[in-house]
């Protein structure tokens, strides 16, 4: 049991904070954290996997949230039938092309030996092909984007419960992730961290400009919710009785009939933004503890030891008849699905999929950060430090303006320093998240909570 | 003559534009090659480093502006190029003596160095933005262009014009000079060896006596020269901003490995080779192809391969192909 004291001791403080943040700023703003928190978990989850369990180096955690996030406008928003009508035949035929080019690309380099011919074919075989999808795919997309350009001028999705898109933006990122493992998986560990960043960069910028697909930098709003809406709560006669009665002592406090109605209706519109919120956050944590249930059975169970194995020391491994690279590839398809479904849960969330806002100082780089502080191949500890970070980078500014508040206000509001200090203020999260992520690699690299070995 | 005109759309539209884009990537890409090489760690802080020396180039510009100081028909900034590079020599150094000495002393893994220096980017990021704040900033001042199209037409009598903005020209005499003599440096002198040596075998090297904590102060002296001009030419031929700089540490990166990660020279051309991709594969070939064909075969289309909007895609690419085809890069990597 004193083995989980300090993570017990941990999780209290990190809920102790939040709860602060409900009481001095609001429990909208503090479940709203707690909601990304969890969110973050489950990404930080998935870059453990990859990280703390098989010491890959994955940066390229922005692409597949960003197709996490794609997945929920392609499955839960309702069919632009127009559009499919209009250019539905073109963009068909160029899945079809596709195939076409990979599998005629599959057959070159089966069939024939390595050779500067079978190069050249290969290179003019995909761009042939890519001339030929140009071809036909521009009237198809200069159709569809020009049908109703302001609400839609996409293809939209398939009208499926928004549930289902987390499953299937797993999916998609794991499909993905195989695609890349293939190409890159083999790589120097510095090497696949580069080139991971790059390819996700070029799968978001594929997401921004192809506005058929999902409207591009137009971004898709008011997609669908797990949850109730806040104006159908506010007009049900069960949840205002909910909250008179979680209210009762206030609400008696007032006498006039007419002041008692408008705190109710001010308790009402208040309570109903906090249930949807609640709503959400009992999803997301249901989904993080069957992650983390399933991820700690993984790692103490024989493939988790082989993964670790593999990790320590590759020769050793490989010498014992480990398949090296199939459990790579098996270990980077995994943790990238649960990436891709932190991504779904993302866009859900919010209620809007905005291609422009994938960057990867964002989604790569505070992911990685929150694995480091929490604490490498331990899932308790990379919950821990989505927690942490989260938590960091949303109250570093109160914090930062708080703080330069107290330390000039001798100075007169119109100093220049001052100013030009509070004006800095949102920009004070990164010096907290970098300088954290500094002390923490220099005086406690294993992170906050560390990995921990049990032997059987 | 129309065949003149043709060349002359292609070389004002592409071939100007890429060599000033690609001698901007060279610099970046030296720079990340020389620390891969030396220092033995992919450094995520590169963008965000030559946007620290540019910062400080930014600020002396608009200092010396109000002093009246200037360089008559060059931009400011030139002038303070100097006092920028001793401004981030120190920054380098002082990051180095707190942060990565104590990893180089521990011989940590790449990896860990990596983590490392994401840590200094959060931190410098930070700097930079608190110090000079996220907006645009143009500091470009003195004589805009060389030549100018109006002024080539009137010349030649040709229909297309060449335009030759100032910047592009210094961007590209300046980058020659300052590669010249890093690799006069690197090649010919004796501390330029003792760095070769250093990176080829760090224990051969301090067998024979070569002091690495000279050879660690020489290249963040040598990486501060190489980031502040390269930061500086392209905040002069585009404009100053944080964000954009923190992005364009990816084809920087993509020119190192594709010239071959720990070549200076790989890196140098990896530049170009980089910034030629971009801007043929995205431009329009339109106007260039009507001069050529006869005038009913005329071109509908833009006859563009990619849209603008894919250009870092580009680049990207093909350091994807050159890691799947070559890992080492064009140019074999790791020695310098």
């Amino acid at each position: 049991m004193r083995n989980y004291k300090n993570v017990i001791a941990a999780y209290s403080i990190m809920i102790f904070l939040i709860i602060l943040v409900g009481i001095f700023q609001s429990w909208s703003i503090a479940l709203t954290i707690l909601n990304y928190c969890l969110i973050s978990a489950v990404m930080t989850i998935g870059a453990n996997i990859q990280w703390g369990y098989a010491g890959l180096i994955n940066f390229g955690i922005m692409g597949y949230t960003a197709l996490g996030g794609l997945a929920v406008v392609l499955v839960s928003v309702e069919p632009v039938k127009k559009a499919w009508q209009v250019g539905g035949l073109n963009i068909l035929a160029c899945i079809w092309i596709i195939v076409a080019i990979i599998f005629v690309v599959k057959f070159i380099l089966n069939r024939f030996d390595k050779s500067k011919l079978r190069n050249y074919s290969v290179a003019s075989v995909i761009l042939g092909g890519i001339i030929l999808l140009r071809v036909t795919a521009a009237p198809g997309i200069e159709a569809i984007e020009s049908v109703d350009p302001a609400k839609t001028g996409f293809l939209g999705g398939m009208g499926l419960p928004v549930l289902f898109s987390w499953i299937v933006g797993a999916l998609l990122a794991g499909s993905l992730a195989f695609v890349i493992g293939k190409i890159a998986l083999g790589l120097r560990a510095d090497y696949l961290a580069i080139a991971t960043l790059l390819i996700a960069e070029i799968i978001v910028s594929i997401i921004k400009h192809e506005e058929w697909l999902a409207r591009g930098v137009k971004n898709v709003i008011g997609l669908k919710r797990p949850a109730p809406y806040e104006i159908n709560l506010q007009t049900s006669e069960w949840f205002i009785n909910l909250v008179a009665k979680f209210n009762s002592s206030k609400l008696n406090l007032i006498n006039s009939i007419s002041d008692k109605q408008e705190a109710l209706n001010q308790m009402v519109i208040d309570a109903s933004s906090v249930y949807v919120k609640l709503c959400f956050t009992g999803l997301f944590l249901t989904v993080v503890i069957i992650l983390l249930i399933v991820t700690q059975k993984a790692l103490y169970s024989p493939w988790g030891r082989k993964m670790r194995a593999i990790r320590d020391n590759e020769e050793a491994a490989s010498a014992m008849g480990k398949n090296i690279v199939k459990e790579h590839l098996l270990i980077f398809i995994l943790g990238s699905a649960i990436v891709g479904l932190a991504g779904a849960m993302m866009v859900t969330n919010d209620g809007l999929f905005t291609p422009g806002s994938y960057r990867p100082m964002r989604y790569t780089f505070v992911i990685w950060v929150m694995v480091i502080v929490g604490g490498t191949g331990n899932n308790f500890g990379a919950i821990l430090g989505g927690f942490v970070v989260w938590f960091l980078w949303v109250e570093a500014a109160p914090i930062a303006l708080f703080l330069i508040n107290l330390f000039t206000s001798h100075l007169p509001e119109t100093n220049a320093v001052r100013v030009h200090l509070i004006e800095s203020a949102p920009y004070f999260r990164f010096l907290v998240i970098g300088i954290g992520l500094l002390l923490i690699m220099r005086y406690r690299p294993q992170g906050i909570i560390p990995e921990k070995i049990i032997k059987q | 003559m129309d065949f003149l005109n043709a060349i002359i759309v292609l070389f004002n539209f592409t071939v100007i534009p890429a060599l000033a884009y690609g001698s901007q990537l060279a610099l970046g890409a030296i720079f990340v090659t020389l620390i891969y090489a030396v220092l033995r760690f992919a450094n995520f802080a590169t963008g965000d480093m030559m946007s620290f020396g540019t910062m400080f180039a930014v600020i002396l510009t608009y200092y010396f502006q109000s002093l009246g100081f200037g360089l008559g028909f060059l931009p400011t900034a030139l002038l303070t190029i100097p006092f920028a590079i001793l401004m981030m020599i120190l920054y380098m150094l002082i990051i180095d003596k707190f942060v990565f000495s104590y990893y180089r002393v521990k011989k940590s893994p790449p990896v860990q160095f990596a983590m490392v220096s994401v840590g200094v980017m959060f931190v410098t990021q930070a700097l930079i933005r608190i110090i000079i704040g996220p907006s645009d900033r143009r500091f470009l001042d003195g004589e805009k262009f060389i030549i100018k199209a109006t002024e080539f037409k009137e010349m030649t009598g040709l229909a297309e014009g060449i335009t030759l903005k100032s910047t592009q020209a210094i961007t590209i005499i300046v980058t020659l000079i300052v590669v010249s003599i890093m690799f006069w440096f690197l090649n010919r002198t004796k501390t330029g060896t003792s760095m070769r040596a250093y990176s080829d075998n760090e224990d051969l090297a301090l067998l024979s006596g070569i002091d690495p904590k000279r050879v660690v102060l020489i290249t963040w002296v040598i990486a501060g020269i190489l980031a502040t001009i390269g930061g500086v030419l392209y905040g002069l031929d585009k404009s100053y901003r944080p964000f954009v700089y923190f992005n364009n540490m990816l084809p920087i990166f993509a020119a190192a490995i594709v010239g071959g990660i720990g070549n200076p020279f790989g890196a140098f051309l990896g530049g170009y080779v980089i910034a030629f991709a971009e801007i043929f594969v995205t431009y329009a070939y339109k106007r260039f192809i009507s001069y050529l064909l006869p005038e009913h075969l005329e071109p509908d289309s833009l006859l563009q391969l990619l849209s603008t909007d894919y250009k870092f895609a580009v680049s990207f690419s093909i350091l994807v192909i050159v890691l799947l085809i070559r890992p080492s890069g064009i140019f074999k990597g790791k020695v310098i």
